[in-house]
């Protein structure tokens, strides 16, 4: 188990033992033919119970990576273990302990909404009786209880989100996989995607969130692993990953009575720990430790300038500036 | 949102077993797809076939132009030629097509795959299914091959041939199927089949008896290369007592066929979804 996680950037985390462990990966690789390496010796741990998210700039190996976990892609390198079944060796029992909603809508169009679980519940060896009530219920949940009886093309985006996920965790799996579940919705069926998963989460399934939705991962990951060019790049909480940014706390301040530049001067000087202030537009922009408190000391700088302040705003890091640092800015066109 | 009180489900013990049950499922889905849309199977089914038996069964016997000897003697031929067609077509069109559109948009077989059973399970479980409807299929044909032509087809059916080598016929077309289905991408499937119908089934001695041909030797010696000629002239051996080819020679080649589609196109099939 150690191995895995030893060459884990951020904090390293210990589990109790494998038990704890729903996903593990070894050294995981993946290099398709042509010779691109999409996943390059990952080490990744998933807890029993959490939810992770997998998050990366597109082709930043996160799919390649699902893909290896859900035995769609076969690994090249390393190994992979989910629910304690090796993925390369006995995919089909991989099977038994996974619920995968896929990025694309692979609902079954000649089926019913109900169908659609009662069929899925008996690929997985449920009793017909067993599978209906089960879809009864699951479909109470979430809220598609009065569309059981519609073909799955007339529903919407949203609808048809929710009865991915309730076909994912019919069979009741031990971990399950998200793929970008709210890429395409409106706001509305996002939050109603996001409340489904909150209730897993209370049930302590294991989810793997895989995401480039910032904001998503933050609201609803117990720890998130940044992947980029096939390698993990960080692995912490949300807050953690936050603190790890140097000078992450973005600091505005606005003030009338003094020029913008000679602002900057005076906060550059009077706010310790200071980084890059400099005017933009008719405020000045500056970057702090995060978790410092700033606004006497702005106020002070302000004060030896003759500054009369107007607005001051603090902006504690968010994901994306991390995801910014560690990733870099260019655009990645496949 | 609680998984956890789910009703149980009453999930299988072992590997092998989960994947019968899965496998019996996935069948247990189609079937249940097909009976539902029984007038799309039997129009996909019967359309062509119908037509061929009315232009040359019953048309041309009528206005004087019978293909060859009486209009009896065309009914019988065009009988077992006429249901190694509707098997041939099952093979495409229940087996292959679906396939087209899961890898070209639906993917509606990603879900399949993730069942408990390997992904060549997943391919057998196709190729079963368009075995099943290749059969029926052959069963909604018979009665009308009989009925329809000018004259009525004579009939001699040989039981022992009829039930082993309809089933052998069906399994090839179907594996037949999945290999077009699985051997090239999606959008030249489409042109293949444009492309290889009209020659499988005009090549495949379902319009006239193999033997008949040795007029043209090297078109008797092209037919050979068809699988299709060895369903039709089995079935022919199977329902008629016309002249056909040798059982001793048609088993051997359908079977070998049979296994030699089978072991490529799940190569290719578990190719194509798993990278």
């Amino acid at each position: 188990m150690t191995p895995a996680m030893a060459t884990a950037p951020g904090p390293a985390f210990s589990p109790a033992g494998p038990a704890d462990v729903a996903v593990l990966t070894e050294s995981l690789g993946k290099t398709y033919p042509g010779g691109t390496v999409a996943v390059d010796g990952l080490n990744l741990a998933v807890r029993r119970g959490e939810v992770l998210a997998l998050l990366g700039p597109n082709g930043a190996g996160k799919s390649t990576t699902a893909g290896m976990l859900t035995t769609t892609v076969r690994p090249t390198a390393g190994r992979a273990w989910v629910a304690g079944v090796d993925v390369a060796a006995a995919p089909s029992r991989v099977h038994r302990h996974i619920g995968v909603v896929p990025q694309r809508n692979t609902l079954d169009r000649r089926l019913s909404v109900r169908d659609n679980l009662v069929f899925h519940g008996r690929y997985f060896g449920m009793r017909l009786a067993a599978a209906r009530t089960a879809a009864g219920w699951l479909l109470e949940r979430v809220s598609l209880a009065e569309a059981a009886g519609r073909r799955v093309d007339e529903l919407s985006g949203g609808m048809a989100q929710r009865l991915m996920i309730a076909r994912a965790i019919m069979h009741q799996p031990e971990v399950l996989f998200l793929d970008e579940p709210t890429a395409g919705l409106d706001p509305q069926s996002r939050l109603a995607v996001h409340d489904i998963v909150t209730g897993l989460q209370a049930a302590s399934q294991t989810i793997l969130l895989i995401t480039h939705d910032m904001a998503e991962a933050d609201a609803l990951a117990g720890r998130v692993a940044i992947i980029d060019h096939g390698r993990l790049r960080a692995l912490d909480t949300p807050a953690g990953l936050k603190r790890s940014v140097r000078g992450g706390t973005v600091v505005t301040v606005t003030a009338d009575g003094a020029a913008p530049a000679e602002l900057a001067a005076a906060l550059a000087v009077g706010v310790p720990g200071a980084r890059g202030a400099r005017p933009l537009g008719d405020a000045v922009m500056l970057t702090v430790e995060d978790g410092q408190p700033v606004i006497p000391a702005v106020l002070a700088a302000a004060g030896t300038c003759h500054a009369r302040l107007r607005e001051v705003r603090v902006d504690p890091p968010t994901l994306e500036t991390v995801f910014i640092e560690l990733t870099g800015k260019e655009l990645r066109d496949p | 949102m609680t998984a956890a009180t789910i009703p149980a489900p009453a999930t299988r013990s072992s590997a092998a077993a989960a994947a019968l049950a899965a496998f019996a499922a996935l069948l247990a889905r189609d079937l249940t797809v097909l009976r539902k849309q029984p007038a799309e199977f039997i129009t996909r089914t019967i359309i062509q076939p119908v037509l061929f038996i009315f232009v040359l069964g019953y048309i041309s016997p009528r206005i004087g132009q019978p293909a060859a000897g009486s209009a009896a003697q065309t009914a019988t031929t065009l009988l077992a030629g006429m249901i190694a067609i509707v098997i041939l077509f099952q093979g495409l069109f229940a087996v292959a097509m679906p396939l087209v559109q899961d890898f070209g948009y639906t993917r509606e077989i990603d879900d399949r795959l993730l069942a408990p059973l390997p992904a060549w399970a997943v391919a057998i479980e196709k190729i079963t299914l368009g075995t099943i409807q290749g059969l029926l299929a052959a069963l909604v044909i018979f009665p009308l091959a009989i009925w329809i032509p000018a004259a009525r087809p004579s009939l001699h059916i040989h039981w022992a041939v009829l039930l082993t080598l309809a089933p052998l016929a069906a399994l090839m077309c179907a594996s037949l199927g999945l290999f077009l289905g699985t051997a090239m991408d999606p959008r030249l499937t489409l042109a293949l089949f444009a492309v290889l119908i009209t020659p499988l089934m005009w090549l495949g001695c379902t319009l006239f008896p193999w033997s008949a041909l040795h007029v043209i030797p090297w078109v008797q010696g092209l037919a050979l290369a068809d699988p299709l000629t060895y369903a039709s002239e089995g079935l022919r051996a199977a329902v008629t007592s016309q002249p056909h080819l040798s059982l001793l020679v048609i088993y051997p080649v359908l079977a070998a066929a049979t296994a030699l589609l089978l072991w490529q196109s799940t190569r290719f099939f578990t190719r194509r979804v798993i990278s």
